[in-house]
């Protein structure tokens, strides 16, 4: 479905050019979810910004359903971001407090659909906030009413409004306390299941995208060192950087009996 | 081990527009000398309340210590003046935050903002102090100290900004090291690489730490021992392998249960529902009944708080039979 073709991005700091992005090909397919590991700086954040087409690449090329992106004018361009979604770390940043909900998600929905009014409008946006797991009843609401899980679901409706075909997910629950961000990644995964959606999971914490991803690509200094089935790479890593980064997620032993 | 801080029903509670907020309502908690007790909750939980109120750090008002004490050797912390608390602030009880960028000051070289304490608390000024800070700088991990200690905050990586702010922290050798969530914004090779510096420092010198998070598997790679609050109180305290060993109540357990690590994939996570409740709301009863899925809700009190009980010798936990109780289906899987 997307397909990333020897991507490479470079940026000069003083005299030196440091490579962000060198040299990396992947792809996903449809209704899969993709996690992306790596530290802070390897690169994982230009990667995403080089596929919503915010940054261009100075060599290499993305690939959409068989459509180059990279050669297409910027006009055209323009109307194929909204095939991609974004959904990020601090829900409270990522939502415009001065607006309500209904206008955040109306505005969202009348990207694809400018026809859309009325009484159409009221039920799409509430249809969407049902699918995240809210009332429809909120809609009149302003962000800072919400907590953070719940802002966070707004967020998630929000990228879901304009159908698009893929959702790029960065770091979408570390923010969230531990009970909330469970919450989060159920709906996630119940999302891909009901309607076959397409995601990039960005993340550095390596537990979370084990459970969730169907594959992982790890990435350090540009570079992707490893890539596999996300439980395959997560059990038996085969570069010294992946097994590096597992020794560095804290561990919970198993608790005896029944919790 | 003798107790370096103990912390008797401390009770903080803030007066605004919407009513009292009980932020901290009857918490009491021990602190050993030399090691390193976690405090784990969900935003809210007060864990973040109560470590500032150790250093007189609650805007009052709103905020307002209702009752309680906090005794650290021997003197209760609450009581002092703002005189007296400056001489513990930095020199016997220091603090470090989880963002670091917000606690050092962009204006001022690392070396001014390191010989600081020195200079308040010890008169050392000059070449002695910056020695000191150097090789503060150097006991975190930062190579080349004595270039670098010239260097601004913005010229290091985030990791590096919270190394200096735990050099700056333990450069006066004080007896408690407060940190709050001091590796929430880190990712996880930085994280462990600080969370290994605090604990080699904190052997080194024996000082003992408070550890606030909400991470319970860094608390169990951490702690000694573990705090676990809920809506402002203490619902359950043990040592370390003893709480892992044996989580009790239906809310550590519901914490253990809603972590990735512990899910096969594809299988739906646990998670707690709802949210914690309003704190200027507090229900009459058990404040996480409406919660409970891992217990049983219906046992839970509803006429009157559960007591905290030493259930075991140094596990303790609230006392209030759905809590403890187990779900049949949990018993069965």
């Amino acid at each position: 479905m997307l397909e990333l073709k020897n991507i490479r991005k470079t940026f000069r700091k003083g005299k030196e050019s440091v490579y962000a992005v060198n040299d990396v090909s992947l792809n996903i397919q449809a209704g899969e979810i993709l996690g992306l590991v790596g530290e802070s700086g390897c690169g994982k954040s230009t990667l995403s910004r080089i596929i919503m087409q915010l940054l261009l690449p100075d060599s290499g090329s993305v690939h959409l359903n068989g459509t180059n992106l990279s050669a297409l004018p910027l006009s055209a361009i323009r109307h194929h971001r909204l095939d991609f979604q974004m959904v990020f770390q601090d829900p409270y940043a990522s939502l415009n407090p001065r607006l309500t909900i209904f206008s955040t998600l109306g505005e969202a929905l009348q990207q694809r659909h400018p026809q859309l009014k009325g009484d159409e409008l009221r039920q799409r946006v509430g249809t969407l906030l049902e699918m995240v797991g809210l009332s429809s009843r909120l809609m009149q609401r302003y962000p800072h009413e919400f907590s953070g899980g719940q802002r966070q679901r707004i967020a998630i409706a929000r990228a879901l409004a304009p159908e698009p075909r893929i959702i790029i997910a960065d770091e979408p629950v570390s923010a969230l306390d531990v009970s909330i961000q469970s919450q989060i990644l159920n709906l996630l995964r119940h999302l891909q299941k009901d309607l076959g959606l397409t995601m990039l999971f960005i993340s550095h914490d390596l537990s979370v995208v084990r459970y969730l991803a169907d594959r992982i690509v790890v990435m350090y200094r540009g570079k992707i060192v490893e890539s596999g089935d996300a439980e395959e790479v997560f059990d038996h890593p085969k570069e010294a950087y992946t097994r590096q980064l597992l020794a560095a997620v804290p561990k919970l032993p198993s608790v005896v009996g029944p919790v | 081990m003798s107790t370096l801080l103990d912390i008797q029903d401390l009770k903080i509670h803030f007066h605004t527009r919407d009513g009292v907020v009980k932020a901290v309502d009857g918490v009491s908690l021990k602190v050993e000398q030399g090691e390193i007790a976690g405090i784990v909750g969900e935003s809210g939980s007060g864990k973040s309340v109560t470590a500032y109120s150790l250093l007189g750090l609650i805007p009052m008002p709103p905020g307002k210590i209702e009752g309680g004490r906090a005794l650290f050797q021997g003197t209760d912390l609450l009581r002092l003046s703002e005189r007296e608390i400056n001489q513990f602030r930095g020199r016997k009880i220091s603090m470090i935050f989880q963002d670091p960028m917000t606690s050092l000051n962009p204006y001022l070289r690392v070396s001014t903002q390191l010989t600081e304490p020195l200079a308040i608390h010890e008169r050392l000024h000059g070449k002695p102090a910056l020695h000191r800070a150097i090789e503060a700088l150097e006991q975190v991990g930062i190579e080349n100290a004595e270039k670098r200690i010239h260097s601004y905050p913005h010229e290091f990586s985030g990791g590096m900004r919270q190394r200096v702010m735990i050099a700056m922290a333990l450069i006066t050798k004080p007896d408690l090291l407060i940190a709050d969530e001091p590796t929430t914004a880190l990712d996880v090779t930085v994280q462990k690489q600080v969370l290994d510096v605090i604990r080699n420092l904190q052997k080194e010198t024996g000082t003992a730490v408070i550890f606030i998070t909400h991470d319970l598997a860094v608390v169990h790679e951490m702690c000694d021992s573990v705090n676990v609050l809920y809506a402002g109180r203490l619902i359950e305290s043990a040592p370390t392998a003893e709480l892992f060993h044996k989580p009790l109540h239906a809310y550590t357990r519901g914490l253990y249960k809603s972590n990735p690590g512990t899910h096969r994939k594809g299988e739906d996570l646990y998670s707690i529902p709802g949210l914690p409740p309003d704190l200027s709301r507090l229900p009459a009863g058990c404040s996480f009944r409406a919660r409970n899925t891992l217990g049983d809700a219906s046992l839970c009190l509803t006429d009157r708080q559960p007591e905290l009980i030493e259930i075991q010798a140094g596990h303790f936990v609230q006392n209030c039979p759905g809590c403890l109780a187990r779900h049949e289906a949990a018993v069965v899987s």
